[in-house]
């Protein structure tokens, strides 16, 4: 459907949103490893960073 | 690529900047507040760590399961000097946290350059400190009205719940706070505004119990000393990267801003 019909503009926009979203993605998966993560390496490595960035910690 | 390619450009070098600030603020702001708790929690060892968690159950017969997974969290700082891998106080601690804090500088720093474009992106330095205090309300703010800075020993809900009220605050704050600043519509601000209210009408997960190892005014101390470190990350966040798209993709991206109109 949109590959025939959004070939100039649309394609560009929709490869833009494309592009940003898994930027956003990546910063998203990046902090839930470092605030979320429930391996104890994890939590132990980042200990003061969890509390002082108020992640729910412990 | 290229919009990819530009976005971590500018988000790498704009969240270094802000985590490397971020690492020294912490270590003079935040740091102590957290060793001077440890003395609290390490004083009474294993007796102290299962105090809290033995009151819990006894103060919440009915909660059963619920109860006995804060008092393994609880419980797990004691002993992860036998379990886990965790880095020697001094230097190595500080390396790590400075490590994280520059990575997750990088890591919000994608969030808000990415969300930012959406909108239009961030014209210049002045934009971007409105964009960091956006980003400071969605991930220190507000959730952090129900869910104060924690210090090390004290009493928490389970953390699972915890972390699911955590990113159900941020994603509805954040939602929130763009329906009011982007959709020129009155039905819209509302439920903007009732998307910010209502993680807190539903209220955070807390502890049976509040009785804590921690004095009151060290706790106090942290959570001013958490929330403005984190208001001077994300100004500075939102201004760096504000001033470095202006400087480095002004022209690659004329449509976004008057600058070259």
């Amino acid at each position: 459907m949109n590959t025939v019909s959004a070939i100039g503009a649309d394609v560009s926009s929709q490869s833009r949103t494309m592009q940003l979203a898994l930027a956003a993605l990546l910063g998203l998966f990046v902090v839930g490893f470092l605030g979320f993560s429930h391996m104890e390496v994890v939590h132990n490595a980042a200990h003061d960073y969890r509390h002082s960035m108020a992640f729910p910690c412990h | 690529m290229s919009v990819f390619r530009n976005v971590v450009f500018i988000a790498a070098i704009s969240g270094l900047l802000a985590g490397v600030i971020l690492a020294a603020l912490q270590t003079y702001a935040t740091v102590p507040l957290i060793l001077k708790a440890e003395t609290y929690e390490n004083a009474g060892g294993h007796e102290h760590a299962a105090a809290p968690a033995a009151g819990t159950e006894a103060t919440a017969p009915t909660a059963g399961t619920e109860a006995t997974a804060p008092a393994a969290q609880v419980a797990a700082p004691a002993e992860e000097e036998v379990e886990a891998w965790a880095p020697a106080d001094g230097f190595e601690r500080f390396a790590y946290s400075a490590l994280a804090n520059i990575v997750s500088g990088v890591a919000f720093a994608l969030i808000l350059v990415a969300a930012s474009e959406f909108a239009g992106g961030i014209a210049n330095w002045r934009q971007g400190v409105f964009w960091g205090f956006a980003g400071f309300a969605v991930f220190t703010l507000a959730p952090g009205l129900g869910l104060p800075p924690e210090l090390p020993a004290m009493p928490a809900a389970d953390l699972g719940a915890r972390q699911v009220w955590w990113t159900f605050t941020v994603v509805a704050t954040a939602a929130g706070l763009a329906l009011i600043a982007f959709r020129q519509s009155l039905p819209l601000a509302i439920l903007g505004v009732a998307l910010i209210v209502a993680p807190h009408i539903i209220g955070a997960p807390q502890p049976a119990s509040h009785d804590s190892p921690i004095p009151a005014d060290l706790h106090h101390n942290f959570v001013v000393a958490v929330t403005i470190t984190n208001l001077v990350f994300w100004v500075v966040l939102g201004a760096f990267a504000g001033f470095m798209r202006n400087r480095f993709m002004g022209e690659q991206a004329p449509a976004l801003h008057g600058r070259l109109a």
